[in-house]
């Protein structure tokens, strides 16, 4: 539901970037997105498209790596993939389990033209 | 051979240097940084003013009609002679819930939202500039009813609660597992209703709440006739204590919105810049 502001912090960070390193143009953008961060990738993608006209960034491919669900287990030290909504350890079957990756919403990396 | 001319091209690499076509001045850099940084810097900041004044901030999340408000003024009547609280309402539209806090007796502060489905760390930054802060013990945020959004944000509160209440079904926490999984305390409310129905079951929604790896204690209350209300007052109450020792030792506590992997991942990395493809020689 928020991903048309969230669209905007990305842009603004990405306009930060590309003034850092003076780039002429932006080839693409790339996010590392969980599926616990609780953003629709495709209303992400929308969003962007709809924001992206007239920046720097209007040339720009937006590229979600969608990060898989990973637990480590706190009791035995098990790391084993998890769904949504299930993160018990299915090991030892303890719910002590800490997520190692799928709850991030990164900006990963950012591909310009530099004006040399 | 050079690469002036084209003559080192032959039948056998063409094709990989047509799909690898080097791009003159392409480089990427790579930041991982959290995309919430923003609103994460504004939490933090906000938690430093409530810190500075000794207030434990509780942020009530729920679906809309699931009793927030009513858990609130039931809360408010049992609290309001031994401690200061104060409110900040979050909602759409309207000034209604506000209303009701100030009839009982303690400071509202209503924030509309327009169409914003979830409460962020600017909004409530906006509303410190208006409320003093000084003497409270105790402020509750009402966040604006919504299952999905608002479990996203860091507000600078020290403590999620999540409502559920019975009418809603005990799935709600596989269903809403962002939601569920970032609450500090689970409160099962309208537990007067169960008596009506057949197909909530406690310890289902308990269960589900445990599937989300979240340890939280899961209490249960009615604001209606009170059941549960004693377990949740002394909730509050150990929360503040623990929260002033905290603050004695110079430390203060996050909720659980934090989220685990993007903070094990995007340490604030400096930006490094590097040339994806060189150019060859």
């Amino acid at each position: 539901m928020h991903e048309l502001s969230l669209c905007e912090n990305l842009l603004d960070q990405v306009i930060k970037i590309a003034q850092q390193h003076q780039a002429k143009n932006i080839e693409s953008i790339t996010l590392n997105l969980g599926p616990l961060a609780g953003i629709e990738p495709l209303l992400l993608d929308n969003a962007f498209k709809i924001l992206k006209i007239d920046t720097v960034v209007a040339n720009a491919q937006l590229i979600i790596n969608s990060t898989p669900i990973i637990i480590q287990c706190q009791q035995c030290g098990e790391q084993s993939s998890a769904t949504n909504n299930y993160l018990v350890c299915p090991s030892c079957q303890s719910n002590d389990t800490q997520l190692i990756s799928g709850d991030e919403l990164t900006l990963a990396s950012v591909a310009l033209y530099t004006a040399t | 051979m050079c690469n002036t001319c084209g003559c080192n091209v032959t039948p056998g690499n063409r094709s990989l240097i047509q799909n690898e076509k080097p791009k003159e001045g392409l480089t990427t850099i790579s930041v991982l940084q959290n995309l919430l940084t923003h609103n994460n810097t504004q939490a933090d900041h906000n938690r430093v003013h409530f810190d500075a004044e000794k207030v434990l901030v509780i942020n009530l999340m729920s679906s809309p009609g699931s009793g927030k408000t009513s858990l609130l003024e039931s809360t408010i009547k049992q609290l309001k002679e031994s401690l200061s609280i104060a409110v900040i309402e979050g909602d759409l539209e309207t000034e209604n819930d506000a209303q009701r806090i100030q009839a009982q007796g303690v400071p509202a502060y209503q924030i509309t939202t327009g169409t914003a489905c979830h409460l962020d760390a600017h909004l409530i930054h906006n509303v410190l500039h208006h409320m003093p802060l000084k003497g409270l013990d105790l402020l509750f945020i009402e966040n604006v009813g919504n299952l999905v959004c608002p479990a996203s944000f860091d507000l600078g509160h020290h403590r999620n609660v999540v409502l559920l209440s019975v009418t809603e079904g005990d799935d709600k926490p596989s269903k809403y597992p962002v939601m569920f999984k970032a609450a500090d305390l689970v409160l099962i409310t309208k537990t007067d209703l169960l008596p009506y129905l057949d197909d909530f079951s406690i310890d289902n929604a308990k269960q589900n709440v445990h599937n989300l790896a979240n340890n939280a204690p899961t209490l249960t209350v009615s604001a209606k006739n009170n059941q549960g209300m004693d377990e949740w007052i002394s909730w509050l109450k150990s929360e503040i204590n623990q929260h002033q020792v905290l603050l004695s030792n110079h430390q203060t506590q996050k909720p659980k919105v934090q989220q685990d992997g993007a903070l094990l991942h995007a340490k604030a990395t400096p930006h490094k810049f590097y040339p994806v493809k060189t150019h060859q020689q």
